[in-house]
């Protein structure tokens, strides 16, 4: 085993949720179940603070562990952290306290059940980002699958069986071609050790159908515009907390996996797709706006504005710029953090008023003052106000764009001005709107309430005040997958001038040939 | 000493006759308390005896890794049939003969593992298929079930005879019927047309042990017909039989040759078949039939890929597919009322009815899928990169776009255990029969995560036959 550190802090937070959910099926008392969930999620935390200790130029893996898995094959248990995944794993901590919390009492049926999913679902999301071996990755991306059926299929609302298979179809079908990919870079690569893979180059012809098989996994997680329709069914069905889950980790597997591999792996045929996946980035933006717009289902209508969200980080990414890309991880963190917390709330909402529905939930305003601050906070976050997180993100994506093209700039800002319109008729709406069903009894945040959404609000504060020390943090890492794809592009001679059919014929730097080692075994 | 060699083929032949024994003895009843006892004994014994190499008879049965790792599949396959078995105590069929003339086609299958003559072979196949057409028709007074063991029996005998005439032109052509002198000549199609025609029609009698495409039409009807546990037997230890043969058979070839072509095509039409035949069934055998058709594809990747790797995937994963089919089949028989075939209704609620077997039976399905952390996962990684290093791209392609496929209908059961609703009472299972289950499962989950020990014991089998 290899560590730079001695204690394995990743193994750690991946293991200890699942050692939990072990010991949660021998608790009986709901309220220890909730504890125990709880307790694991604030060590979980507590353990991230390790974490801060990653040094932003130092090695580009840091906090690695490795131990041999299948020595035959090559498969390791390998992880580490960079740039690019370090903020995703500190949101998957900070989320399962906060999920625990805000179902305290929007759960009530199957609670041993429900917290089980919940560990598994941490366990499997941290893994994920953690990995540095491509099976693992795999392993982890597929078996989070099914504690989130099961969280949006046990718990979910009354479409929950039509809405969670059409997530766990989508999704699964999508990543059985990456399944072929990984397979297939192993035979080119040699490897699954993702830092071993991103060392080499490959053969365009190859990057093309490697980037294809990947790209079509990650963009049905994202989900970018074609692929979107999962979406929306699974948030409105699933529980608070599993839409919480959904919109603040899941989401941000798709974009991870773009940045993780697609532009370092195959970056010849990224830049080769990289306008359709513009161009279907701003699809999303201005098409995720408008149906949000339309949309009377307050979970709809936020689900929606996600699948504008993340058209801007796949924008971004796609766009190849320092700034492109750090928006876009930027957007990633905020777009958890807001979309977090919009959903919270809204299973707050939903708790005292058993409906999603604007018209159920008009003219809160006057009854609920505090609740109102922070949906508002969380709304005007949502639609970028300066000072907020995703202002932040969402101008170095624009900045990023008006530099790739005027007219990309041009295309997306709209999108900008969309959020910001149904953002705010919701808002108007549930603050102002003529009361049609509230009744005294609704009661304003509870302590427990504050605690849930407290965190997110000051994260929202903290990040649109200054995000230079985050931004700090990812730049070299962005940095490295910029310079990496750009020296592999240069060597394999690719510029603009070049036709594709030319370029189907380039030769790569180091694939191996038919006669590699790996190749050696005959019958 | 050979009896020491033989130490697991001889504890399973003292074991049946115990339980002839007992048949004609008048304590028919006591046989369901020391059966899975002795099983169990008996996969311990094979577990012990996997390192004995040897060769007896003249060569014609042989001891190796690769006979010695399917022994310990095959013992282990049995204890479990004999587990669900003894779950049943008050069936009436669960007399000593069932499980004598189980035990005796387990039996035929263990020798089929050491054959390395074709004739051997042969002998060992029908010695494990007569005992199998004797026992589908029992189901009571069932029709369904005669109707299962007359398909069973019809088919088999044609496919046999296929097999046969196959056998007389290798042995024309090639005057040997050892496997060892066979692999020492070319196979071909220019240079032997006579012996590849032979053995492609000798293979035939594998493929439909298998139930592999087109030879797989007995399979859903048979196991519709047949008793649950006799299902449960027929859809996964008769395959490792067929898988053990087919490993050897083929490190004959090499690759890109005709026959390894056959294997591919075969097996991308088997699984696709399968998988688009079992999304309309409602029956759950005969899903699991039309899956297990599938399955048989899948073990195609690593016969058709050839290489060391191929053929330690393809014995990995027949292993893990009598673990996660024998575990759904557990769940399928627990939950079936009197004996009779569970639908997918019958699934409804399961998750309040009996959270035990509805968490075995999620495992199970999503491991049938190949989802991870399963052995189904590893069993289907291995097998992918194994068929994806010798060149047989598209079949990789159509397997994993399969998996696509066929996970409607496994997560169909899931969905209808974890999200339909019933008014059913509770099922009464016993802590024993869920605790077994259990170990199941997590046998099913702890092959997933830690696959190495397995993998390496398959692959020194493997590496023997290519040396």
């Amino acid at each position: 085993m290899t560590m730079q550190f001695g204690f394995p802090v990743l193994t750690t937070l991946i293991f200890l949720p699942l050692m939990a959910a072990g010991v949660l099926l021998f608790v009986r008392q709901e309220r220890t179940m909730r504890l125990l969930t709880m307790v694991v999620g604030v060590l979980e935390c507590l353990l991230c603070l390790r974490l801060f200790s990653y040094s932003p130029h130092g090695a580009a893996f840091q906090f690695v562990e490795k131990v041999n898995w299948v020595p035959a094959l090559g498969m390791s248990y390998h992880l580490g952290l960079d740039g690019l995944s370090l903020y995703m794993v500190l949101l998957t901590a900070l989320m399962l306290p906060l999920c625990v919390l805000g179902s305290w009492t929007y759960i009530s049926t199957r609670i041993k059940e429900f917290h089980f999913c919940l560990l598994l679902m941490t366990s499997a999301c941290i893994g994920v980002f953690a990995a540095l071996d491509f099976v693992l990755f795999y392993v982890f991306w597929e078996a989070m699958l099914v504690p989130m059926y099961l969280l949006i299929a046990v718990w979910g609302g009354p479409r929950r069986r039509y809405a969670s298979i059409k997530f766990f179809l989508y999704t699964l079908a999508g990543s059985t071609l990456l399944l072929a990919a990984i397979v297939a870079f192993r035979q080119v690569g040699g490897s699954f050790s993702i830092p071993e893979l991103l060392e080499k180059s490959y053969s365009f012809k190859f990057q093309i159908w490697a980037f294809v098989a990947m790209a079509l996994a990650f963009a049905i997680k994202v989900p970018m515009f074609p692929f979107h329709t999962w979406l929306p069914a699974a948030h409105v069905e699933a529980p608070a907390a599993g839409s919480v889950l959904l919109a603040a980790i899941l989401l941000k597997m798709g974009t991870y996996g773009f940045l993780r591999f697609c532009l370092p792996l195959t970056p010849a045929a990224s830049v080769v797709a990289a306008p359709v996946m513009i161009a279907l980035s701003i699809a999303s933006i201005i098409y995720g706006g408008c149906i949000a717009l339309g949309q009377t289902d307050i979970k709809k209508l936020i689900a929606y504005s996600s699948v504008g969200h993340m058209g801007f980080v796949t924008l971004g990414i796609f766009l190849f710029s320092v700034s492109g890309i750090s928006g876009a991880i930027l957007q990633m963190l905020n777009h958890g953090i807001t979309t977090g917390g919009l959903f919270m709330m809204v299973g707050l909402l939903y708790e005292r008023s058993h409906s999603r529905e604007i018209l159920d939930n008009q003219g809160l305003g006057k009854h609920m003052p505090a609740f109102m601050f922070l949906l508002g906070l969380f709304s005007f976050s949502s639609l970028a106000f300066p000072g907020t997180n995703s202002f932040v993100g969402e101008i170095l994506v624009l900045v990023g764009a008006f530099k790739g093209s005027v007219w990309i700039g041009f295309l997306a800002v709209p999108g900008a001005m969309l959020a910001a319109a149904y953002m705010l008729r919701l808002l108007q709406r549930v603050t102002w709107g003529a009361p049609t069903s509230f009744k005294p009894s609704w009661w304003d945040l509870k302590p427990r309430e504050w605690a849930t959404l407290l965190p997110l609000a000051v994260l929202v504060f903290y990040i649109g005040l200054a995000p230079s020390l985050a931004i700090k943090t990812i730049e070299p890492s962005i940095e490295r997958v910029l310079t990496t794809m750009k020296s592999k592009n240069m060597a394999m001679g690719i510029s603009e001038d070049r036709h594709l059919a030319q370029r189907l014929h380039l030769p790569a730097l180091t694939v191996p040939g038919d006669r590699d080692p790996i190749q050696k075994e005959r019958p | 000493m050979i009896t020491t060699k033989l130490l697991p083929e001889l504890w399973l032949l003292a074991t049946i006759s115990a339980l002839f024994v007992a048949s004609v003895s008048g304590r028919k009843r006591s046989v369901l308390s020391w059966l899975p006892v002795a099983a169990i004994i008996g996969v311990v014994i094979t577990a012990l005896s996997l390192g004995v190499r040897g060769e007896i008879l003249f060569g014609a049965y042989r001891l190796d890794g690769l006979s010695q790792f399917f022994k310990l599949a095959i013992a282990a396959g049995f204890a479990i049939v004999a587990g669900i078995g003894a779950g049943k105590r008050d069936s009436e069929d669960f007399s000593p003969d069932y499980f004598m003339l189980l035990g005796i086609s387990a039996w035929g299958l263990m020798l089929l593992a050491s054959s390395v003559e074709l004739i051997t072979l042969y002998l060992a196949l029908e010695l494990s298929s007569y005992s199998l057409y004797a026992l589908i028709p029992i189901r009571g007074k069932d029709r369904r079930a005669a109707e299962a063991g007359i398909k069973y029996i019809m088919f088999g005998s044609a496919v046999t005879a296929a097999a046969l005439f196959g056998l007389s032109y290798i042995m024309a052509a090639k005057h040997t019927t050892y496997l060892a002198a066979l692999a020492s000549s070319s196979w071909s199609f220019s240079s032997a047309p006579l012996a590849v025609i032979g053995l492609t029609l000798f293979l035939a009698g594998f493929f439909y042990k298998l139930a592999l495409f087109p030879f797989h039409f007995w399979c859903p009807d048979v196991y519709q017909g047949a008793k649950n546990e006799t299902a449960a037997y027929v859809a996964t230890i008769p395959k490792l039989g067929a898988v053990v043969v087919l490993v050897r058979l083929a490190a004959l070839f090499t690759h890109g040759m005709e026959v390894t072509n056959l294997f591919a095509v075969l097996g991308a039409l088997s699984m696709t078949g399968g998988n688009l035949a079992a999304l309309v069934q409602r029956d759950l055998k005969r899903l699991l039939g039309y899956s297990s058709v599938a399955h048989a594809g899948y073990v195609m990747l690593g016969l058709a890929a050839g290489s060391a790797a191929g053929l330690t995937a393809a014995s990995f994963y027949s292993l893990a597919y009598i673990l996660m089919n024998l575990a759904c089949f557990y769940v399928v028989c627990a939950i079936s009322k009197d004996g009779e075939n569970p639908t997918l209704d019958d699934l409804n609620g399961l998750y309040r009815r009996g959270p035990g077997l509805a968490m075995i039976l999620a495992v199970a399905a999503f491991a049938l899928v190949g989802l991870p952390p399963t052995a189904g996962f590893t069993g289907k990684l291995f097998l992918l990169s194994a068929a994806w290093d010798q060149g047989y791209h598209w079949f990789v392609i159509v397997a994993v776009l399969n998996t696509a496929i066929s996970i409607y209908y496994y997560l169909g059961m899931v969905r209808h255990a974890y999200t339909g609703q019933s008014e059913a009472p509770a099922l009464t299972v016993s802590k024993g029969y869920i605790a077994f289950g259990g170990v199941l499962a997590m046998v099913v989950l702890l092959v997933g995560i830690l696959p190495a020990p397995l993998y390496d014991l398959a692959a020194r089998a493997a590496a023997a036959l290519h040396p």
